[in-house]
């Protein structure tokens, strides 16, 4: 035990040292969350809309004097024709444009239909879909309002805004990051860090004198693991705060489901670094081996970025070998909806069946000579 | 006793014949060299010994304890000290020695008397880290680390390689106490002139045993009579000296050529008149006996033509 001790109190030391390290490993989430944060702004302060239709149309007036008094949207330009939404958009001058049809109130009250357009500016796709929702949201405010309004002549009046970005038509659902950094952040610190702190004992010649020594080969591995273990509890705190205090992301579940569901995650996480460690016999190559082997797919394929049903067949199957999926949709799950363990059982096994087997295969593969 | 018995090792990596059929006993508190160029298989020899690879054919046993079956325990029993500086850089030099102490299951304080020798030297700089010791002091610091459980046997993999030459001698006058105090040494090193301070050596090259007994008793075997030959210019003269009748061997010694001659063909008059005679000038002509060097090249070149 006191053997154990002093492998622990060393790998602290480690850390400790080296100071540049520690600070990126403790930063990073919240860099993380600020980044993404911003990316993913679930409020629009002072959008500019663009009008383009009849603004004697006391209909239209009344949907432009809406819009303008509302506080997140500001009224930008009035345009003659909808062939100028575009210049307007490149020179950065407006960020979404409502095209009102040919005589708007008037078919409105006729027909009861009326047609709006809603153009976005689609180069930054999560702003302009919140744009457009908000935008979407006034109208239909606008809508029932009418509605009511008519409701004693012809019954229902209803103009159907038609959605569009200019510049990517196919936008895909926004995201919950959160979810995403958590998933990230933890796999990032505890495969990368671990193996790469496994790996330069290695490298230095200094694992050839831990394993001559009396000390069992579980016990320094378990001495690696147990600081990230700890650094990895500091980041699952600070992310959740953040998440809480300055995203305003609910927790809906209960923190000891999302915690007992993160710390298989770093288990998982854990065993996969350890694996590399394996691999690997230079820092570098386990660097790499973390970072295009690990960070990129995760990235990539977990529905951080881009959502799995999107993706085609082949690539959807490829994501479901990836840990973080089945991690990131657990933590939505009970964060966002407020799930309960019944409802990720299928994750939840998932996940610590490919954690057993990754733990298995390394601890089998970790010699116990060179 | 036996603290060292090698049967018939070999080692293979890949193609790569590491190790082939090597045999060695080293008896109990004595410093046994094993000599050798880089690449002659050393490390690969003390790897198996101190259980961190498995040797693909043969048995070898450390203090009685076979390096397969009772790896565990034998890893109790030993000290090692690898080629490389391997410590922890980023941890002072009190810090080392204390992790390696427990890991070990003992103290610094409970062994000081057996590592004072060597440790009051770098004590006054046990606040530094390690990576910022000199060559010699990393060096003293590695071999307290490796003795700091009392071991046995003490195996050090080329333990003078990179040092200056005041701190090689330091070093070797450290083994001599460390012997004194029963420890069985191995050690191995590139540094044929270091072989006279080893009780007995072997001397290894291409993963075999060229010979092996006490430094006298290889130099006594040396076959021929051995000149020391100088003039000018030195590489023609190189090359001359290996086409004269009855020399055997000529190999370049620093300021000198060790000339090895067949006694009975030819002597240091012939030999110094041959090169006066060829054109060299300032030539010195000596006899000199051999070195451990001398009969390592000589079995080296013999090895080599069967």
């Amino acid at each position: 035990m006191k053997e154990f001790a002093a492998f622990v109190r060393k790998e602290f030391r480690h850390i400790l040292r080296d100071k540049r390290t520690m600070l990126i490993v403790l930063i990073m989430p919240v860099v993380q969350m600020i980044l993404f944060g911003y990316a993913v702004r679930t409020e629009i302060e002072h959008a500019r809309v663009d009008i383009v239709g009849d603004v004697s149309d006391p209909e239209v007036r009344r949907i432009v004097d809406r819009i303008d008094n509302n506080r997140y949207l500001d009224i930008n330009e009035i345009l003659p024709s909808s062939g100028l939404i575009a210049s307007s958009f490149e020179k950065n001058k407006a960020d979404v444009a409502i095209c009102f049809g040919q005589d708007f109130g008037e078919r409105l009250r006729k027909t009861g239909r009326g047609s709006v357009k809603i153009v976005g500016d689609g180069s930054d796709p999560n702003s302009a879909q919140m744009i457009v929702n908000y935008v979407m949201g006034v109208l239909q405010g606008e809508q029932a309002d009418i509605s009511a309004e008519l409701s004693g002549e012809d019954g229902t009046a209803a103009f159907s805004p038609s959605v569009q970005l200019m510049y990517n038509p196919a936008m895909k659902s926004a995201y919950n990051f959160v979810p995403g950094v958590m998933g990230l952040i933890l796999m990032i610190i505890c495969s990368m860090m671990t193996s790469v702190s496994i790996v330069r004992e290695k490298e230095t010649g200094t694992m050839e004198l831990l394993l001559v020594s009396p000390v069992r080969p579980m016990w320094i591995i378990v001495s690696k693991v147990l600081p990230y273990l700890l650094v990895s509890t500091i980041n699952f705190i600070t992310i959740l705060v953040l998440s809480r205090y300055m995203m305003g992301v609910p927790l809906r579940g209960s923190l000891l489901l999302l915690s007992g569901v993160a710390v298989l995650f770093v288990v998982t996480s854990l065993s996969l670094g350890l694996l590399i460690s394996v691999v690997a016999s230079t820092q570098k190559s386990a660097l790499l081996l973390s970072g295009m082997g690990l960070m990129m797919p995760t990235v990539l394929l977990s529905g951080i970025i881009f959502p799995c049903e999107n993706m085609p067949g082949i690539l959807q199957c490829l994501s479901h070998l990836i840990p973080a999926k089945w991690f990131i949709i657990m933590v939505k799950k009970i964060m966002i909806q407020g799930a309960g363990f019944p409802y990720i059982v299928k994750e939840f096994s998932i996940l610590a069946g490919m954690t057993a087997f990754l733990l298995a295969v390394s601890v089998k593969k970790f010699r116990i000579r060179l | 006793m036996k603290d060292i018995e090698i049967h018939n090792v070999s080692k293979s990596y890949g193609k790569v014949k590491a190790l082939s059929g090597i045999s060695l006993e080293v008896d109990k508190g004595e410093i046994f060299g094993l000599i050798g160029p880089d690449g002659a298989g050393k490390t690969t020899l003390f790897r198996i010994l101190t259980t961190l690879l498995l040797a693909d054919e043969g048995t070898a046993s450390v203090t009685g304890l076979d390096v397969k079956k009772d790896y565990a325990m034998i890893r109790r029993r030993i000290g090692y000290m690898p080629g490389r500086f391997s410590l922890y850089q980023d941890l002072s030099v009190e810090e080392n020695l204390d992790f390696f102490a427990t890991v070990f299951g003992t103290t610094v304080k409970e062994n000081y008397d057996v590592i004072r020798d060597i440790y009051s030297q770098i004590e006054p700089f046990k606040e530094r880290r390690a990576g910022a010791l000199s060559g010699g002091m990393k060096q003293k610091l590695a071999l307290s680390c490796a003795l700091v459980h009392k071991p046995s046997v003490l195996f050090l993999d080329e333990p003078t390689t990179g040092v200056d030459a005041v701190s090689r001698r330091d070093f070797w006058n450290m083994l001599a106490r460390i012997k004194a105090s029963g420890v069985t040494v191995f050690v191995s090193t590139p540094y044929m002139d270091e072989a006279s301070l080893c009780d007995r050596v072997a001397l290894i090259m291409h993963g075999k045993i060229i010979d092996s007994g006490t430094p006298a008793q290889i130099v006594s075997k040396y076959p021929y009579t051995l000149l020391a030959v100088k003039g000018t210019p030195m590489y023609p003269l190189l090359k001359h000296l290996r086409g004269m009748d009855g020399v055997k061997g000529c190999f370049s010694f620093g300021a000198v050529h060790h000339v090895s001659i067949d006694s009975s063909k030819t002597g240091a008059d012939e030999i110094l008149a041959g090169i006066s005679a060829a054109g060299f000038t300032g030539c010195e002509v000596r006899l000199i006996s051999p070195g451990i060097e001398d009969c390592f090249m000589d079995l080296a070149g013999r090895g080599h033509k069967e």
